[in-house]
């Protein structure tokens, strides 16, 4: 008799398949990198695949309530984005912290708490024109609560947001637009000044962890690939134990037809609510494992059209497994920093002249109208016609 | 007659001021076979959904079981729990799943999320899948994608999902809608072995096909109950000639 873990990757090749590429990956940007190889990849470079790891990741959660669930959420953003909120008051006011007693102990007087405090404050605040410390960032102290509040803020947002538009039945294309209003509220919110996380200055210096000062970038850079190279495995575990059992054929039946399933006896609202908040916590993980690596996150971020950028890659993947979105998420947002960064070089030919930042999004828009039009199931679609082949 | 399993009484229901059901009132004995005919727009349709909790009725009372519990304050999935199974007029099985995991899905294990995400496969549940199979002829088919099947194997894995959520009722809508002569014996043949072990109530269109049922037969029309009893009986009646004759 076999255990269940060793039939789950019996019937599930592509779980080992997968984890053996990103052991793959992460040991060749290993070897490549500057802090324990021979230094060919550049540690900027080993941040942006460490993001895109991240990005890898919220595509997984997307293809689950989306792809999977058929909840076309366009808000997950807003919970990768608290996610690296949370984990960036930790980062901030604990280096500031460091940085502000550093510089004290020098004086004749030891300084108190209340001094301290008021130091830090300023420090922090003084651009929106503040020295309080607001109460929000009462644990910012604590790496333990921050990581707690990680999880618990946005998945405190998505089960009350889920809650009140799922109990109302609220779906399709109207839902979508709950969450695009979700995420540009929030967005608007933290814009303030005083919204207590500094306005549309947002957090910085994220890179700097706190009590590592010593340790050179281009050794955290490496551990954060790492960390994202984990939670990406982790994460499409997760979501394989989920769709290729039983949870994965009602999830499945709720997208296809929810009516069907209540008639049945499941209680739909419950499910999409599980998902939608699984999802989200999924996506406030890789939202804070990115923003260190990413070192400055703002309102900017979780805009409703990243959101967007979101399903767009997991259409281009192939949404309906999870490996698409795995897909779609790397290869798009790669190109992405490639045109937007100058490194394709502009064409100019005679009277056209096209500058890729501008033209990107273009092309971008193309490609998913083509892929909507031509190949519904993305990129990821062409394993099938492999697999066809093969067994003819 | 004994207790009543369903008994509706005096529903009524508007859509934009026109009544799609007028006072009606019906009931049905526990383990009773029952076929409700009618020409199209009686009613017929709109009366299953009110009964499983889709359409809430502007009046009237709809009572469950022998604890006389009201349907009407009940959610959909509540009602299925309670025993009140569906099978609709367009044969809706999940497409994209396989006749095993549809089957699965309906099998009367514990519904709530967290036993779900931690299901295991057993043997138990396989044998009941197989049998279930088995008596809707799909034994073979059971690795097969279900948007695959033919239109009447849809209509019977719809039934065998039914029959698999242990339903003490079970409302069929249409079932022989599109079926040969031949697939609408075998219908007739499954429904009545399913009414052996509980009510069922049947809309259907085509007289022969309630023929051989042969049972009780309920005539709607305009929202209520036109005539009520043995099918020989109900087409006897003058009022029913008329609806079906054209007035
Ligand atoms: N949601 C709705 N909104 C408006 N009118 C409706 C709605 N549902 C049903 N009706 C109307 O109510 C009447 C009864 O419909 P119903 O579907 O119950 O008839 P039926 O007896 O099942 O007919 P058929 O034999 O054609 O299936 C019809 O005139 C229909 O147009
Ligand atoms: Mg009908």
């Amino acid at each position: 008799m076999q255990g269940p873990l060793t039939q789950f990757l019996m019937k599930n090749p592509s779980v080992l398949i997968f984890l053996g590429l990103l052991s793959a990956f992460t040991m060749f940007a290993a070897i490549g990198s500057e802090a324990f190889g021979i230094g060919f990849i550049s540690t900027s470079m080993i941040k942006t695949l460490g993001k895109t790891l991240c990005f890898c990741l919220i595509a997984i959660a997307m293809d689950l309530v989306w792809g999977y669930c058929g909840i076309l959420s366009l808000g997950h953003f807003a919970f990768f984005g608290l996610g690296g909120y949370m984990i960036g008051m930790w980062l901030m006011y604990e280096r500031t912290r460091l940085i502000v007693e550093n510089s004290m102990a020098n004086a004749a007087l030891p300084p108190t708490p209340e001094e301290i405090q008021e130091a830090i404050g300023t420090q922090i605040f003084g651009v929106v024109g503040g020295a309080e410390i607001p109460v929000i960032w009462s644990f910012a102290h604590s790496l333990p609560i921050q990581l707690a509040f990680v999880v618990l803020v946005p998945g405190l947002l998505a089960l009350i947001f889920g809650w009140l538009a799922f109990r109302s039945r609220v779906t399709g294309v109207y839902l979508s637009i709950l969450t695009q209003a979700m995420t540009l509220a929030l967005a608007l919110y933290l814009f303030q000044n005083d919204s207590g996380l500094r306005g549309n200055n947002g957090l910085s210096g994220l890179q700097n962890i706190p009590g590592l000062d010593h340790v050179p970038q281009s050794h955290i850079s490496l551990y954060f690939l790492l960390a994202s190279a984990f939670a990406l495995g982790l994460g499409f575990v997760i979501a394989k134990l989920i769709v290729e059992n039983k949870m994965g054929n009602v999830i499945m039946g709720i997208r296809d037809n929810e009516a069907r399933v209540r008639f049945l006896g499941y209680h739909v609202e419950t499910y999409k609510l599980f998902i939608f908040t699984l999802t989200a916590i999924m996506a406030a993980i890789a939202g804070a494992i990115y923003y260190p690596q990413a070192g400055i996150i703002n309102p900017a971020e979780i805009a409703p059209i990243a959101s967007i950028y979101l399903a767009v890659w997991v259409a281009i993947g192939g949404r309906g497994r999870i490996y698409g979105a795995v897909i779609g998420a790397a290869l798009v947002s790669m190109l992405s920093s490639l045109f937007t960064g100058g490194q394709i070089p502009n064409i100019e030919w005679g009277p056209i002249n096209i500058v890729w930042v501008d033209w990107w999004l273009v092309l971008l828009g193309v490609s998913f109208v083509a892929v909507t039009l031509y190949a519904p199931k993305g990129i990821g679609g062409l394993f099938d016609i492999i697999k066809l082949e093969r067994n003819k | 007659m004994n207790e009543a399993l369903l008994e509706v009484r005096d529903i009524s229901v508007s859509f934009d001021g026109f009544k799609a059901i007028n006072a009606l009132s019906f009931s049905i004995a526990e383990g009773e076979l029952r076929a409700i005919i009618g020409p199209n727009g009686a009613g017929k349709t709109t009366f299953m959904d009110i009964v499983t909790g889709k359409t809430k009725p502007d009046a009237g009372e709809v009572i469950w079981g022998e604890k006389n519990v009201s349907l009407l304050k009940r959610q959909e999935s509540q009602i299925a729990r309670l025993g009140v199974g569906r099978k609709f007029q367009k044969p809706t099985v999940f497409e994209e799943q396989t006749v095993y995991e549809n089957l699965l899905m309906a099998l009367d294990n514990d519904r709530s999320p967290f036993a779900v995400l931690f299901y295991r496969h057993n043997e138990n549940d396989n044998q009941r899948i197989a049998a279930l199979a088995e008596e809707i002829g799909l034994q073979d088919h059971l690795e097969k994608r279900s948007g695959d099947l033919s239109h009447g194997q849809k209509q019977w894995l719809e039934i065998g999902m039914l029959l698999a959520q242990e339903p003490r009722l079970l409302l069929v809508d249409e079932p022989a809608a599109g079926m040969t002569l031949e697939e609408r014996q075998k219908t007739v043949d499954l429904l009545r072995r399913a009414a052996q072990t509980r009510a069922v109530v049947v809309v259907e269109h085509d007289m022969d096909f309630v023929r051989n049922l042969d049972c009780r037969v309920t005539v709607l029309h305009e929202g209520s109950v036109l005539a009520e009893g043995s099918l020989d009986h109900v087409t006897e009646n003058q009022d029913v000639i008329g609806v079906y004759l054209g007035r």
